[in-house]
């Protein structure tokens, strides 16, 4: 079974995602913001993280590229999920070393579609 | 609904556009052609089936037609037809065409656009392998509607999510406001012609590849086998045709056959593909 790390400020938004992901067979993990996420990478690394771009403490981006940085962390596929839903906005998520790109809302399909773009399915 | 005025839609909808419904599916009638009537300021679907028996407008019938068929598209749709065309087509119709550098694809059904589009991104990555080549993409479609929404190449955040690449997103698509629109550079490499699959196909021209993907399922079987012989006649034997995931040619025509190990991808029966004895067919 493959290990998804959510990461996302908003309970709900973790909550639907938490639902469709096990519903295609991921393992969940939570996190609140990306010093959460980072922290619990360092334990263990998850095979994919979705990641929202605005949180406090940490943003999305800025954990990307830490994430990114530590070469001591199994590197795991992210797929960005947030409503910043512009292009340079994609960009820099993809320059920073995103795999995929969702931009909220997302449903299930949009979620096994990316996915799948990505090898996880 | 009266199992007459059910026999007249089913008639209209057979002979017009080779849609079959099955008494089943008559609540599609109800729920697809009331919002039709209401736009033409009648009360609901009696009264629309009366105006089509009295009148026999010709342009409520075509917009009848129209309203029933089902158009979704999205792009890389199944992903299986596309990775085919990439890693198996082309690389034979580089080697089959290296002297006319041409290659002709037709998307048979094309509704929106996604179709004949994802194979013009696929064209594009290649090109730089395939210098001098030419590449004639033609989308057809019933419907005028779909096919104007084709041109512009104007599509919605949902839809540009659903199997279409982010890295296709960036290298291809400029957004405008809430939607995303194909680059010229894109749009140019299809044509779009209305044009009825039951029509005689001559006036087209000759392919190498035919996507006739998601349509031939909404038809009756004589149907199915008179367009599947009669796109035989506009492939050359070594040309190709894909069809949908729950299509298929089996029992309904031996012209075509399907290539073991290759979902959804078919070849004329005189292909000499299958004269090798290593391409043994399904
Ligand atoms: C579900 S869409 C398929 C789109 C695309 N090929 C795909 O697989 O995603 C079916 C399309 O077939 C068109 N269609 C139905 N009957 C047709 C006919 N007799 N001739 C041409 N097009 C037809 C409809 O207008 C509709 O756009």
């Amino acid at each position: 079974m493959k290990c998804c790390l959510v990461v996302d400020d908003s309970k709900v938004i973790r909550k639907v995602a938490r639902r469709i992901l096990e519903e295609m067979n991921f393992q969940i993990m939570e996190a609140v913001d990306g010093q959460d996420a980072l922290e619990q990478c360092l334990q263990e690394a998850p095979d994919v993280i979705l990641l929202d771009w605005n949180m406090p403490v940490m943003n999305g981006i800025d954990f990307l590229r830490s994430l990114r940085e530590r070469a001591e962390i199994k590197q795991p596929v992210v797929v960005f999920c947030t409503t910043e839903n512009d292009m340079a906005h994609i960009r820099t998520a993809m320059e920073a070393g995103a795999n995929e790109y969702i931009m909220k809302p997302f449903d299930r399909e949009i979620i096994e579609a990316k996915f799948s773009q990505v090898g996880l399915m | 609904m009266k199992p007459e005025d059910f026999q007249l839609l089913s008639d209209l909808l057979k002979r017009r556009s080779g849609l079959q419904l099955s008494p089943e599916k008559g609540y599609l009638l109800e729920s697809r052609l009331t919002p039709l009537a209401r736009k033409r300021g009648l009360e609901g679907l009696d009264e629309l089936i009366a105006e089509i028996r009295n009148t026999r407008d010709e342009t409520l019938m075509r917009d009848v037609t129209e309203a029933m068929t089902t158009n979704e598209s999205f792009f890389f749709r199944d992903n299986t037809p596309f990775d085919l065309f990439r890693n198996h087509v082309l690389p034979g119709l580089r080697e089959c065409r290296k002297d006319r550098k041409h290659i002709r694809i037709w998307c048979a059904a094309c509704s929106t656009g996604q179709e004949p589009y994802s194979l013009a991104m696929i064209l594009k990555e290649q090109q730089a392998t395939l210098p001098g080549w030419r590449f004639e993409i033609v989308g057809t479609d019933l419907s005028p509607k779909v096919l104007d929404k084709a041109k512009q190449g104007v599509y919605s955040q949902f839809e540009v999510q659903r199997g279409l690449p982010i890295q296709l997103l960036m290298k291809y698509f400029e957004q405008t406001g809430e939607m995303w629109q194909l680059t010229d550079q894109i749009r140019q490499m299809v044509t779009y012609k209305e044009f009825n699959l039951l029509d005689p196909f001559d006036a087209l021209g000759k392919f190498d590849v035919i996507y006739c993907r998601n349509v031939l399922i909404y038809f009756d079987q004589p149907t199915k086998t008179q367009i599947l012989d009669r796109m035989r006649a506009q492939i050359p034997a070594d040309g190709t045709l894909f069809l949908g995931a729950a299509e298929t040619v089996l029992g309904i025509t031996d012209v075509f056959k399907p290539v073991r190990g290759q979902r959804g991808m078919y070849i004329p029966a005189d292909s000499p593909a299958l004269a090798q004895p290593a391409a043994a067919i399904a």
